[in-house]
């Protein structure tokens, strides 16, 4: 089974016209999956749905990496990851029989990760209830040197070990709001149903937490381009 | 352009930056920026900065005995006594 059938991100699909608006400009359409439903997968949801085993296993090697790689972007942990990709499909396989089409499976399986990664960070102290007032970092957590900061600007390309890195180090919930959003190509809506905040709350913290990668990265030492 | 875009300040440009995501309004365009090399460079940082974030992370795959894991549950929570 072809790791290309996997849907992408949905970030990727309208990376074009995002590329012309320029990047504070709304990126991309809503969720939609770029193909039409994979006949493959399709087959294996309706047995597994029906309690085949095997079936399940398939539905398992189709979403395996973008499941597995969505929990690592969001945790940042390998062993976490792992842990939680096995919750996510021992969650499939209570659930399944209650998906009903209304949306790509792709699309709710996604969905149903995020919801699982959430309650992990919900139960390790990451308030994502009350977002406004939880995720707002202390005074000197904020951001500080980037504004009205006259050292030289980031030179257009970016070591992007050093920014993953940058990434990882952000406060949790600053961390959350930026992989959903610019990194697996969310909404602020969605992110606000999701995380339970105003998109509001979703947009300033995304704003922070660009300008703290910004301070982060005007700190690192300038190195080759990533090829 | 207004006299209130004239002469607004970098802190009050800054204010609308989180505003300006998601809004369809290009912030390159805002008069502001025509005229403060300041934030000039902070917007294209921020551009930069989300442009690169589309990269990160490319997806992985999980190790190979992770199914067994997940395999080894589900068998686990079938032939689990059900709560009453």
């Amino acid at each position: 089974m072809s790791q290309s059938q996997q849907p992408t991100r949905p970030q990727d699909a309208n990376a074009a016209s995002f590329a012309r608006e320029g990047a504070l400009a709304p990126p991309r359409a809503p969720y939609t999956p770029p193909t039409p439903p994979d006949p493959i997968e399709a087959g294996a949801l309706a047995r597994a749905q029906a309690g085949d085993h095997q079936a399940f296993e398939q539905l398992y090697v189709l979403h395996k990496r973008r499941i597995y790689s969505l929990c690592l972007r969001m945790v940042g942990s390998i062993a976490e990851a792992e842990d939680l990709t096995q919750e996510v499909f021992l969650q499939l396989h209570r659930k399944i029989c209650t998906f009903r089409g209304d949306s790509a499976f792709s699309t709710w399986l996604h969905r149903l990760a995020i919801n699982v990664v959430l309650m992990q960070l919900r139960k390790k102290g990451l308030s994502v209830i009350s977002l406004d007032e939880a995720m707002e970092p202390a005074p000197n957590e904020g951001p500080g040197r980037s504004f009205g900061a006259a050292d030289p600007a980031l030179s257009g390309t970016i070591d992007r070990l050093a920014l993953e890195q940058a990434v990882c180090d952000l406060p949790a919930g600053y961390r959350l709001i930026f992989i959903l959003h610019d990194v697996e190509g969310y909404e602020h809506n969605e992110i606000a149903s999701m995380l339970e905040c105003s998109i509001g709350n979703s947009k300033s913290q995304l704003h922070k937490a660009r300008l703290k990668l910004r301070d982060a990265m005007r700190s690192h030492p300038v190195k080759e381009a990533q090829p | 352009m207004s006299d209130e875009t004239r002469t607004m300040t970098c802190a009050e440009f800054h204010a609308l930056l989180p505003d300006f995501i998601g809004s369809g309004k290009n912030a390159a365009n805002h008069p502001h920026i025509q005229s403060c090399a300041l934030c000039s460079a902070l917007l294209a940082d921020l551009e930069t900065i989300a442009e690169a974030a589309r990269h990160l992370f490319p997806a992985v795959e999980p190790p190979d005995e992770l199914w067994e894991h997940i395999d080894s549950a589900i068998k686990n929570e079938k032939d689990a006594p059900k709560k009453l």
